[in-house]
């Protein structure tokens, strides 16, 4: 008996399939990432629809629920458009989806990380992107079980002060017990802790922290995607 | 299966492999050449021939073309400080048939994309800045298509040509002629909204 759903999802993939098809993957709200063939979807009509960020009304349809499908969609939110101009939210948008790619099983449902993204995805729009997208970042670990503790330092048990992260155990390091030890700790920014706006060289060791466990703890042995890898070329 | 219909069970074969035909249309395709052998089958033969023969990227900009450098490139009319980057020959042809643009090109033969393993190196990005600098281009304009991998690589090539000098600019996007709003998609009704201009 055929099977479908309808869901919501955002575009994370896309890859031409012969001349007029194309290999969708979305992050569906209800059915995680999930893929499926889209028909004539890298024609005329699709090639506007089906960009990274956009988000879609989908149906999936299969004769299994095993097999890979078909999707039909209607754009509900054009993320993708909106950030042609401006390089950075536009990478930062490209390193989102990539990372979400790798990351994330195939067909398990993450509504909260669909939910993050949503928000990402707004907030890339604003002066303060890279902050959102470091925080996004964070949220992301802690969704896949390995986020960060910077809740107190590890060594001490105080609370202020905050100013680096054990690269090993991810638990944040106050500066007074960092001492010698500062050399081999991952720098904290304060943007993290508190709504505080990002000090000078906040930004890319906020992207350095966590492109370090998203790469020890969820993708190794496999690399940063090169749009996160390359993402630091924009903060400026 | 007979010797010559293996002949045209093979030439259905490699028809079946250009771009906008199936085994069917292949099929329809051969037996309409077979049946105009004089008036058709004969001279596409000898017309792919010379392509084969003759024809040769250019190792200028990337064009296909009978000389090297190409016709583009070999045109004193032409105006050298102006050059339009395109992703690949077809939009190169494109540009052409608008008779629009009175510059040279340059292919780039791809567009960043991470998902198919193409970086900066594979498309000749630094061939492209030599390019500038040797030829002292003035303004270089991108024409690459309004999509996440044909715009990363606007802002990525706009990024290198930086230091060499050069004027970037990128096509506008919005509302096509003959274009109805109610038909338009979101982010393009978007990108036209911000790329508006005074009347007056």
């Amino acid at each position: 008996m055929a099977v479908s759903w309808q869901d919501t999802g955002i575009v994370l993939t896309t890859r031409r399939l012969g001349e007029h098809d194309l290999l969708l993957g979305v992050l569906s709200r209800q059915h995680g990432r999930h893929a499926g063939v889209v028909k004539g979807g890298a024609g005329r009509r699709g090639r506007g629809l089906y960009q990274p960020g956009n988000q879609l009304a989908l149906t999936w349809r299969a004769r299994l629920e095993d097999h890979l499908g078909t999707f039909s969609a209607e754009l509900t939110e054009a993320r993708a458009a909106a950030l042609f101009d401006r390089p950075g939210p536009l990478a930062g948008l490209a390193a989102a989806c990539a990372v979400l790619a790798a990351t994330l099983p195939e067909r398990d449902p993450w509504p909260d990380i669909h939910d993050d993204l949503v928000r990402l995805l707004a907030a890339l729009g604003d002066d303060n992107w890279a902050v959102a997208y470091v925080r996004w970042e964070a949220s992301l670990l802690a969704d896949l079980g390995f986020g960060l503790d910077l809740s107190a330092c590890a060594v001490t048990g105080r609370t202020d002060d905050l100013a680096y992260v054990s690269p090993r155990t991810g638990r944040a390091v106050c500066r007074e017990a960092a001492g010698p030890y500062r050399a081999r700790l991952l720098p904290l920014p304060a943007f993290l802790l508190a709504e505080v706006p990002p000090g000078p060289g906040d930004l890319a060791n906020g992207l350095a922290l966590t492109a370090h466990f998203l790469a020890q703890h969820v993708l190794a042995p496999r690399p940063l995607p090169q749009p996160r890898a390359g993402l630091g070329q924009w903060l400026d | 299966m007979s010797d010559d219909g293996a002949r045209i069970g093979h030439l259905i074969q490699l028809l079946a492999r250009l771009p906008g035909l199936g085994p069917r249309s292949a099929r329809r395709a051969a037996l309409h050449l077979v049946k105009k052998r004089d008036s058709l089958l004969v001279p596409l033969l000898k017309a792919l021939e010379g392509v084969a023969e003759t024809v040769a990227p250019c190792t200028i900009c990337g064009n296909y073309d009978t000389i090297n450098p190409c016709a583009i490139c070999a045109d004193p009319e032409r105006q050298p400080g102006l050059l339009c980057v395109v992703a690949e020959v077809g939009d190169l042809w494109a540009l052409e048939r608008g008779g629009s643009f009175p510059g040279r090109y340059h292919v780039l033969g791809g567009l960043l994309s991470p998902l198919d393993g193409i970086g900066p190196e594979d498309l000749g990005l630094d061939r492209l800045t030599a390019r500038c600098q040797s030829e002292r281009v003035e303004e270089v304009i991108l024409a690459l298509p309004a999509t996440v991998d044909g715009q990363t690589t606007a802002h990525v090539i706009a990024k290198r040509l930086g230091g060499v000098g050069t004027t970037v600019s990128t096509l506008a996007q919005g509302v096509p002629v003959g274009g109805e709003l109610d038909y338009l998609d979101d982010g393009t009704l978007s990108t036209a909204l911000k790329a508006r201009r005074p009347v007056l």
